[in-house]
């Protein structure tokens, strides 16, 4: 009984210390967990502390990145022109020479939407596991990583969103105030963005080949969104069914603004913010359940 | 040992009022790790289709417990694969626990073994800040800190040079000065006094008897067993997953060294 006294007090002292400090992670109590998730409320204040850490991951990862390739830059915005033309070749054909510049213009605003996404979710497959020293060494909120790879192509998604502009200058397409809205929808974007950066990420430390499936798996996707054809062009059959994809809402919202200052139906308002809470509460969650066994799986 | 004298040779025994720094509760890992080099969905399918099972289990720690107070200075001592980096990676909050319990007052510096938590391709610079900033401080404080740790290391131009240029010994003595430098409650060092040279070595073994004076606890995991006898004022001993004795660092040394020579039929667990 005597020993339990004995341990109780200075337990309760040290207790004390970090209420006074108001340091939350003065005393840390490690136990097995049978449920998977950890405490979320400590985990989100420790990755909202540590936000910096991703910022400057996301920073060094882009300054090594230019410093490596002279044109680092002017491919940033070169890649997803080249396959824009591309793809209007293709579509200028099957169409019969029935698309003009209107469509160059949606296409290419779509397409430098989906590479953010997708590239997100290359970059962020690969966070974790090429981190692995990192995560060997120091305990510190997981979810960071791929959250550091989504802000990095995030950063490149802007100077290709800069390009757009003087395409949809040259393309001869409206300007209105409504374009701003689109921004909403680059909010869903990143909330897409984040869940399945975080998914990918963890997929990749089970499976390593995932990367390998990720571009057959990105490139349907694309196929599927409304970016290489107009929503109007999908026939009366296959309609129910092209609205269960996240990015109909997501990109095609995005687009309605950006290219042509439409406001979209209510409906795709609604659908695109859910489809990217959910996927980034999915996501993280996901990412949460696995995380501490990833030092082990490196 | 001077600087040790205020809490070298009392903190061996158990003080009422001393407060703990750690306290290890019964604590088991077991890791369920892969067999395949990389484990890749391919291979996933291949084996379920033969029936094989994934995972191998490693027990790397069996029913461990002990308390560290604070002002003491633990030596870990043990073979290799006997679990000791495992231990202070669970105590660092990196592994979770299979189970027990850990309970750690204060904030942990970075494990950072023989200059591992480093990307190649940033420069020295960069790594310190990242490893800063992930180990929680603000980037103002890392930035002040960045420069003393450039000084310590002595690195000098290399500091800013991406680190797969470096020698191994210039990474060890970088992963040290990062991990001194953090101001952490408790310090864990693994393997750093084998690292550089040994101007270096002196050194580091004098910041850690700094350090001591400030910090909690520290930790340090070593095959050199003349610095734990020369740093630590106390020691433990693992053998393949177990807690083999707890003690004087002198009396767990000679027990260590005594074990090494007999071989483990001539020295079982009833002798304690």
């Amino acid at each position: 009984m005597t020993e339990t006294a004995q341990e109780r007090d200075p337990s309760r002292e040290a207790a004390d210390r970090a209420h006074d400090s108001g340091f939350l992670s003065d005393v840390q109590v490690y136990e097995p967990h049978r449920v998977g998730l950890p405490k979320l409320r400590p985990y989100f204040i420790e990755l909202w502390r540590r936000r910096e850490f991703a910022a400057e991951l996301s920073r060094a990862e882009m300054r090594s990145a230019n410093t490596r390739t002279f044109f680092g830059q002017v491919w940033l915005v070169l890649n997803p022109l080249l396959l824009a033309m591309v793809y209007f070749i293709l579509v200028f054909i099957l169409a019969g020479g029935a698309r003009g510049p209107a469509f160059f213009a949606h296409l290419t605003a779509g397409l430098f939407a989906f590479y953010f996404i997708s590239g997100s979710i290359t970059a962020g497959a690969k966070s974790v596991v090429s981190s692995g020293s990192l995560i060997a060494n120091l305990a510190f909120p997981r979810l960071l990583m791929p959250m550091a790879a989504v802000r990095t192509s995030f950063f490149r998604f802007l100077p290709p969103l800069a390009v757009y502009f003087v395409i949809h200058l040259a393309t001869g397409q409206p300007w209105s105030w409504n374009m701003l809205l689109s921004v909403y929808f680059i909010g869903c974007m990143l909330l897409v963005a984040i869940g399945l950066a975080a998914v990918f990420a963890t997929l990749q430390v089970y499976f390593r080949d995932t990367t390998s499936f990720l571009p057959y798996f990105l490139r349907i996707w694309l196929y599927l969104s409304p970016i290489i054809w107009y929503v109007s062009d999908v026939p009366n059959r296959l309609a129910p069914f092209v609205k269960f994809n996240p990015l109909y809402s997501v990109i095609g919202g995005f687009s309605d603004l950006l290219v042509r200052g439409e406001i979209p139906p209510l409906s795709i308002w609604i659908a695109a913010a859910a489809w990217g809470v959910a996927f980034v509460v999915v996501g993280a969650l996901f990412f949460l359940s696995r995380e501490r066994e990833f030092a082990v799986r490196l | 040992m001077s600087s040790l004298s205020a809490s070298s040779p009392a903190s061996g025994t158990v003080r009422t009022g001393t407060r703990p720094a750690v306290k290890v509760e019964n604590v088991s890992v077991t890791y369920r790790t892969t067999f395949e080099r990389t484990p890749t969905f391919k291979q996933a399918i291949v084996r379920f289709g033969r029936g094989e099972r994934a995972v191998r289990e490693v027990e790397a720690l069996k029913n461990v417990s002990f308390t560290v107070e604070e002002g003491t200075s633990l030596g870990i001592v043990g073979a290799n694969g006997a679990g000791k980096s495992t231990l202070i990676r669970t105590i660092g909050g990196i592994l979770p626990p299979t189970s027990g319990r850990i309970e750690v007052h204060g904030r942990i510096s970075a494990l950072l073994a023989l200059g591992l938590g480093f990307n190649p391709q940033l420069s020295g610079r960069e790594n310190v800040i990242l490893g800063g900033l992930a180990n929680g401080l603000t980037r103002k404080q890392v930035l002040e800190r960045a420069d003393e740790i450039a000084e310590f290391s002595e690195l000098g131009d290399f500091m800013d040079l991406p680190i797969r240029t470096y020698s191994s010994g210039m990474r060890s003595k970088l992963a040290f000065a990062v991990s001194v430098h953090m101001d952490p409650d408790i310090l864990m060092i693994d393997e750093a006094l084998s690292a550089g040279d040994a101007k270096f070595r002196q050194k580091a073994a004098a910041k850690m008897k700094e350090l001591m004076e400030s910090a909690r606890a520290m930790f340090l995991v070593s095959h050199a067993l003349g610095s734990v006898k020369e740093l630590c004022n106390r020691a433990i001993w693992l053998d393949k997953g177990r807690l083999m004795m707890e003690g004087e660092p002198e009396k767990v040394i000679a027990a260590y060294t005594k074990f090494l020579e007999v071989g483990e039929d001539a020295f079982t667990m009833e002798e304690f």
